[in-house]
């Protein structure tokens, strides 16, 4: 208040230019969000490969004979989990309960593990009985895929590990609760393209 | 929102926490009520597609997979309303306004894309399948 009050003082004269930079609160989170929309359109484009190549079996697997649902239903249970926990360490986080919050997301990232855990092993499965991704166009575009998300899972999970480190040893303050923020959008936004990674590319694909 | 001295008060306290003014955005909407609810419809969401699948409900694939596609459309609201707590006064409209830009770019790639190659192999099929006739007419 004071500040401005003193500004507004001082700049008697007419001003001609912005003394404060013209900046929404929370910019943070909208920069953050506008990053996670040019990741969609990472995404969209692999999807869209996919949808082009996702067929073209070069007389190799189809998905039928390489895709495990049993697996994929627990991945999926697995992911999901973990976003519904990752959410809970937030509302833990909003009540300024600092153990309640490292335990929550303690649990999202363990989900999270047995998510990738799970899906390199079906990754190794793959390559082992020579579905791997030289195989066709469509195992390629299906690695491409799913192997980037799965990706974006494990940065998340190093992201997680790093902000729970800072949280243990500073707290819960200004600067963690903002990343927690970031960190949450990308861990709930991670869940959200393994819907259409689920739906379009393992359970479609073995309808084909 | 633009309040002289707002910036000042933003930082002491908590600005998205459990007193977080409506309309910032994010976490200040969250609720356990609300995450629950999103679990429970995504969880239902998930079991549907993986039930139709493994239980060959639907014997036609084409409608089997529209079905599919359909349910996972609704469970990405579900999780952009009940887990990423976007609406339309978050951010002050921003993050829904990128939301839109994202959604209709994303459509363009994904339909033009799709449409394109479609329409390519079905320009190529007939002599793809002409061929394979003659093939199997000897």
């Amino acid at each position: 208040m004071s500040t401005t009050i003193r500004d507004t003082v001082d700049a008697d004269a007419p001003q001609f230019y912005c003394t404060e930079e013209p900046h929404p609160e929370n910019g943070t989170l909208l920069g953050f969000w506008i990053y996670l929309m040019s990741d969609c359109f990472i995404f969209a484009s692999l999807f869209a490969c996919y949808a082009v190549l996702g067929t073209r079996y070069a007389e190799g697997p189809s998905p039928r004979e390489v895709f495990d649902l049993p697996m994929l239903a627990v991945n999926t249970a697995l992911l999901l989990l973990s976003s519904v926990t990752f959410g809970f360490a937030m509302l833990a986080m909003a009540k300024d309960r600092r153990g309640a919050t490292l335990a929550w997301l303690a649990v999202a990232g363990v989900c999270a593990a047995g998510f990738v855990g799970l899906e390199v092993r079906e990754f190794a499965h793959m390559i082992a009985a020579g579905a791997g991704p030289d195989r066709s166009a469509f195992l390629s575009s299906f690695f491409t895929l799913v192997g980037t998300h799965g990706l974006h899972v494990t940065v998340g999970i190093l992201w997680l590990a790093t902000l729970m480190v800072q949280v243990a040893r500073h707290g819960l303050d200004e600067t963690n609760r903002r990343r927690l923020s970031c960190l949450s959008m990308f861990w709930h936004f991670l869940d959200l393209i393994w819907v259409g990674v689920f739906s379009f590319v393992y359970l479609v694909g073995v309808l084909r | 929102m633009s309040a002289p001295g707002n910036e000042i008060d933003g930082n002491v306290g908590d600005p998205r926490g459990a007193h977080g003014h409506p309309g910032d955005g994010g976490i200040a909407h969250a609720s356990l009520k609300g995450y629950l609810t999103g679990f429970v419809l995504a969880a239902i969401l998930t079991v549907v597609p993986f039930w139709l699948v493994m239980g060959h409900v639907i014997d036609d694939a084409a409608i089997a997979s529209a079905i599919i596609l359909g349910l996972a459309a609704v469970q990405i609201v579900v999780h952009v309303v009940y887990f990423l707590h976007m609406d339309t006064a978050s951010e002050h409209g921003w993050n829904m306004l990128a939301l839109i830009f994202t959604a209709v770019l994303v459509t363009i790639v994904l339909g033009a894309s799709i449409w394109v190659m479609y329409t390519e192999n079905a320009n190529m099929m007939p002599m793809a399948s002409q061929a394979l006739h003659h093939a199997m007419g000897r």
